[in-house]
């Protein structure tokens, strides 16, 4: 998912603070930033509220790619909003981050050098424009997934972001299955793009929702707390089963021989994404990491000038005034 | 040209001129996204390419009308070669940093928000209505650019520098804008379009405030290059902004998207 | 110095007159900014016919521990809400 293997921190509060913060939440309360919460509980949501921020700003440079060759005006204006809409969600993020006490400025920093990480599907490259439809319908159709139940989260300002990330989130899938839908339709050309975006795309989309982790403890403490709605492979299996029949739909092929209807089950039977592949992107070895990183090392530092002179000026323009008056 | 111009092959040049010009600064706007200062920075500039993408919709969609050759916006956009367009030589010079970005978007929209508001009264009802959607996205535009290049004037001696340098370079690049030709006269005397040459003292006066404010030296050379609303001589800019543009509509040429 | 962009809180009034709604925060290196800012990141999708920003350093907040003295004295005060009434049905809409 967008923030993957968050670890929970310990709790070393004290036991009956600990008890009446749990009720709290067993009750369908929210936690506000201003209320008492486990030292834990912050840690754990700064690293994950984080995260997420971090893979919507680092989200923008795959589909950014594209916004110079999109194939039609209209194309060109509705990826670039949907881009746009990322930033913003990033930022949503990042605001409800800084009310747990950090500000957007040190989660930047702990990004750019490492300290922090953001999801792994953005380190795959696009390469051809049935990407865009595959980004916006995959990868998005799996982040709904998670986000949607996110709504429900029991720190406040997180679920209220989720919820405005929700709204808008849904443009995104639709416009991405719109897009690969025209192609699938079209030339053997365009038909061939479209098959190559879902193949390529698939496994590492599977892996956006993480490993296994019906054993984990951190994933127990973070259900415990609402941070964490549904284990990994409850939401993997939701999408491999949402997705399947929208492929037969657009008439494509199917990107995993292993996909097969489980009638015990009801549910599809799917292969296991290669998760040493998993482990690789994550410690830094995917095909886009460095220049993921690059692009967004670069930003902030060819912005430095531009920020420092806004607030320079912004502090004069208060000082000016305060002599006139 | 001008001895044999009809009154629609002048008007096409026109809406060419106002389209090409939204058509090549929103995608060099859009070259922004993801790499801006900051993220608010970022989702404003996102939101001024794609009011230029939209003029464009609207300018280019009325001159495949105008032309009667059956050509949509989308054609006239991606599938016409370098010397078909019509855009000022400034809107198509790279980026480069956020300061000449900036100043650009600057110079461009205090001319374009001058030109709106006379294309408001066009006789053509169509370009008139055009002018009045699109006047109030420029408007704001020209606000927050004008604002953008005040800050950075004078904000530290650094983004003074910046933006001072984006001055020094572009302004040779502003006198295009109120150059007059036989198209513009064949609008003028139609009662569409005003005569380029006109604006020039509002957008002097616009624009000198504004640069004042930033606590910037106009360079006092008058010189300016020209030759991309003619077409007759763009600069090697837009040769590879095109390449990227209009890739997928030569390399696959009748798919539709 | 810090030189971090401050923190505003934004509210926007939507189109039907109600009363300016907290929406979210952003940074700008002042009011005007801000307010600019606002008007790009929380009204792209047509939200709002009007906006407010705050310094989010400015705003004065209730504490959490005061919520029972802050807010339960009114639980106990029912014959605030018009349901505490009966008022028959032959009296007609009220």
């Amino acid at each position: 998912m967008y923030a993957q293997m968050v670890k929970s921190e310990a709790s070393t509060d004290d036991p009956e603070k600990l008890a009446a913060f749990q009720a709290r939440i067993d009750a369908g309360e929210k936690i506000e930033p201003k209320d008492w919460m486990p030292a834990g509980y912050r840690k754990t949501l700064i690293r994950q509220i984080g995260q997420h921020a971090h893979s919507e700003i680092v989200g923008q440079l795959p589909e950014g790619n594209w916004i110079t060759r999109a194939p039609t005006l209209e194309r060109k204006a509705i990826l670039l909003a949907k881009v746009q809409d990322e930033a913003g969600h990033g930022l949503y993020l990042y605001c409800a981050a800084e009310t747990l006490g950090v500000s957007r400025d040190e989660l930047t920093e702990m990004l750019l050098d490492g300290r922090m990480k953001y999801s792994s599907i953005f380190n795959y490259p696009t390469l051809n424009w049935a990407d865009m439809g595959a980004v916006g319908w995959l990868v998005d159709g799996a982040a709904i997934l998670n986000q949607v139940p996110l709504q429900r989260t029991s720190f406040g300002p997180y679920s209220r972001a989720m919820i405005r990330v929700c709204k808008e989130e849904s443009f995104h899938a639709r416009q991405g299955f719109d897009a690969i839908r025209k192609m699938a339709n079209g030339t053997p050309a365009q038909k061939k793009m479209a098959q190559d975006a879902l193949n390529r795309l698939w496994f590492p989309a599977l892996m956006m929702f993480g490993p296994s982790d019906a054993d984990s403890v951190h994933s127990t403490q973070s259900m415990a707390w609402k941070i964490k709605m549904n284990t990994n492979d409850e939401l993997r299996q939701k999408f491999v089963d949402q997705t399947v029949p929208q492929i037969e739909f657009l008439g494509l092929d199917l990107p995993d021989a292993g996909i097969t209807w489980n009638e015990e089950r009801g549910h599809y039977d799917y292969s296991d994404p290669d998760w040493d592949e998993f482990f690789d992107v994550i410690q830094g070895n995917g095909p886009c990491n460095t220049d993921r990183l690059a692009a967004r090392n670069k930003a902030w530092q060819d912005g430095q000038w531009v920020r420092d002179g806004l607030l320079a000026h912004a502090r004069k323009k208060a000082a000016r005034k305060v002599a006139a008056e | 040209m001008a001895a044999t111009l009809t009154q629609d092959e002048a008007l096409f040049q026109f809406l060419l001129r106002m389209g090409d010009n939204t058509l090549i600064l929103g995608h060099r706007v859009s070259e922004w996204c993801g790499h801006a200062p900051v993220l608010e920075e970022d989702i404003a500039l996102a939101n001024t390419a794609l009011d230029l993408i939209g003029q464009t919709q609207m300018w280019l969609g009325l001159a495949g009308e105008v032309q009667g050759a059956g050509k949509s916006a989308d054609d006239l956009a991606f599938l016409r070669d370098v010397w078909d367009f019509r855009n000022v030589l400034l809107v198509e010079v790279p980026n480069a940093d956020f300061g000449r970005t900036l100043m650009r978007q600057f110079l461009f929209d205090a001319w374009h928000s001058i030109q709106l508001g006379h294309l408001m009264k066009s006789s053509d009802p169509r370009i008139a209505a055009i002018a009045a959607k699109t006047s109030k996205e420029v408007a704001y535009h020209l606000e927050r650019s004008a604002d953008t290049v005040v800050g950075l004037g004078d904000g530290t001696e650094e983004s003074h520098g910046f933006i001072q340098a984006a001055l020094d370079y572009l302004w040779p690049y502003v006198g295009e804008m109120f150059t007059s030709d036989a198209v513009d006269a064949a609008m003028v005397d139609a009662g569409i379009a005003p005569d380029p040459a006109s604006l020039r003292s509002d957008y002097d006066a616009l624009v000198l405030r504004v640069l004042e404010d930033a606590t910037l030296t106009v360079p006092d050379s008058r010189f300016a290059h020209k030759g991309g609303r003619t077409g007759a001589m763009h600069t090697e800019h837009l040769g590879h902004l095109l390449t990227q543009m209009q890739w997928l509509q030569r390399a696959y040429p009748g798919a539709s998207w | 110095m810090k030189n971090e962009w401050p923190l505003w809180e934004v509210f926007i009034r939507g189109q039907h007159g109600l009363s300016h709604r907290h929406v979210g925060s952003l940074h700008a290196p002042d009011a005007e900014m801000a307010i600019k800012n606002a008007r790009d990141v929380y009204t792209r999708r047509n939200e709002g016919v009007s906006i407010w920003v705050v310094e989010a350093n400015n705003i004065a907040a209730s504490s959490p521990s005061d919520k029972g003295p802050l807010y339960e004295p009114s639980e106990s005060k029912v014959y605030r809400h018009p349901t505490f009434f009966d008022i028959p049905d032959e009296v007609g809409a009220m």
